[in-house]
């Protein structure tokens, strides 16, 4: 079993009061904890702080834990004979416990008086990172975790488990699916815990998503936007041809009906194409005098409303 | 080992709890969750009808208010503020994000 030095992860000394240890933890806890930290690495760092709350709290786990001695972190070491609590003549297996179990059996498992107590076991939550075209067409999820179980003595292992979860189509970011009964193991009649898996979409080099719409940016040349013009655009279902009016201008939106992310129990998202006029980097001799001719002819003046409110300022 | 098939259920709307399985669900009590509805920060689909029918989403709620109550040690009150102001957050970090999605980008 490695160790973990519980008075390190929340920053206080061995000698440290109650109180002290309290306030270390709400310090950290309000730091770190994933409904509340922007943190990436919060969620992690959080459990690591409440494994080492939980025991260092209460004054019997306290006293156990500083039994075991002080070692260094992620050291191999197993505790002293005849420590922490047994159940019967049953011996703790502590080759495959983690330090956490070791003190859970202190309020799990069995009571004192001999009567057992169910137990529900514990849920889980796990994000799938899918891509859009995944979430366009559904897919299927691989989750591999290794969940605490206890055995029909009440000792806890750790066991791998494994599922293939269908993400049916139409799931969006931050989407939540709750699989009943596959978290970990009840006890002595408890329910089975849920396991709660968030989707979270990659982003996309040509589309973002807002909900189950789509939108990307669709370049267009002057004379398009002036002229309108009929254009091949991607969407997640194949390339789709796209009429473009007369005089489109920029940051427009068009909307492509239906086209975009589908929805469980609805009509699909849209799709918008937001107009964007580009010029080119260099002109041609050729190109140079087209244009020169368009600003001499033209009576065209794109600032007229932005003088005119000029004019009107107090 | 072989993977197991699981069909997953989804938390939205369309899917509703009873106050007895919110309260299985997510390890608060019926009292508790009778009191993180008075305080507003869950609202029952039609909170004039007996018994309460809760939407799927209010489970992702409850199980918030759970966490933050073992975590932070709050009472009821204390963890509906937090929720309510959780959510709001959430809210607008959703909008935030539709909002620079319909936003073209710049250095294209």
């Amino acid at each position: 079993m490695k160790y973990k030095d519980y008075y390190d992860i929340l920053g206080v000394d061995r000698g440290a009061s109650a109180e002290d240890i309290k306030k270390a933890y709400r310090k950290l806890a309000h730091k770190y904890h994933p409904d509340v930290s922007k943190d990436p690495e919060g969620e992690e760092k959080f459990k690591a702080l409440a494994e080492a709350y939980e025991t260092l709290k209460n004054p019997e786990k306290r006293a156990a834990y500083d039994q075991l001695g002080r070692h260094q972190p992620g050291q191999d070491f197993q505790p002293p004979p005849g420590w922490g609590p047994q159940h019967g003549d049953s011996q703790f297996a502590f080759d495959d416990a983690d330090l956490a179990d070791l003190f859970a059996g202190f309020s799990g498992g069995r009571q004192p008086g001999g009567g057992a107590i169910r137990m529900p076991g514990q849920d889980y939550e796990v994000t799938a990172q899918i891509s859009l075209e995944q979430a366009y067409s559904g897919t299927e999820v691989e989750l591999n975790l290794t969940v605490p179980e206890r055995d029909a003595q009440g000792q806890l292992h750790r066991v791998p488990r494994s599922f293939k979860v269908r993400i049916p189509k139409g799931a969006t970011d931050g989407q939540r699916l709750r699989l009943a009964g596959r978290g970990g193991k009840g006890f002595n009649g408890g329910r089975d815990g849920d396991l709660y898996l968030q989707v979270k979409l990659q982003p996309h080099t040509v589309f973002r998503v807002s909900g189950h719409d789509l939108y990307l940016d669709l370049p267009l040349a002057p004379w398009e936007a002036v002229l309108g013009a009929t254009i091949d655009v991607p969407t997640l279902g194949g390339t789709v041809r796209l009429k473009v009016p007369p005089h489109t201008q920029a940051g427009q939106q068009l909307r492509l009906s239906g086209r975009g992310l589908p929805r469980p129990h609805g009509k699909e998202g849209d799709l918008f194409a937001i107009a964007q006029i580009v010029v080119p980097a260099t002109a041609t001799d050729v190109e140079r005098g087209l244009f020169e001719q368009l600003a001499k002819e033209s009576t065209f003046n794109p600032r007229a409303r932005l003088q005119q409110e000029m004019n009107h300022a107090p | 080992m072989l993977p197991e098939h699981v069909e997953p259920e989804w938390l939205t709307e369309d899917h509703a709890f009873s106050l007895a399985e919110l309260a299985e669900l997510s390890g608060l009590s019926e009292a508790e969750l009778r009191e993180l509805v008075d305080y507003g920060a869950v609202t029952p689909i039609d909170p004039e009808s007996s018994p309460w029918v809760f939407s799927g989403k209010c489970l992702l709620t409850v199980r918030t208010a759970c966490r933050l109550r073992i975590s932070f040690d709050l009472e009821p009150y204390g963890v509906a503020l937090m929720v309510t102001l959780l959510e709001r957050i959430q809210e607008l970090e959703t909008q935030l994000r539709e909002l620079r999605a319909q936003t073209p980008h710049a250095d294209r």
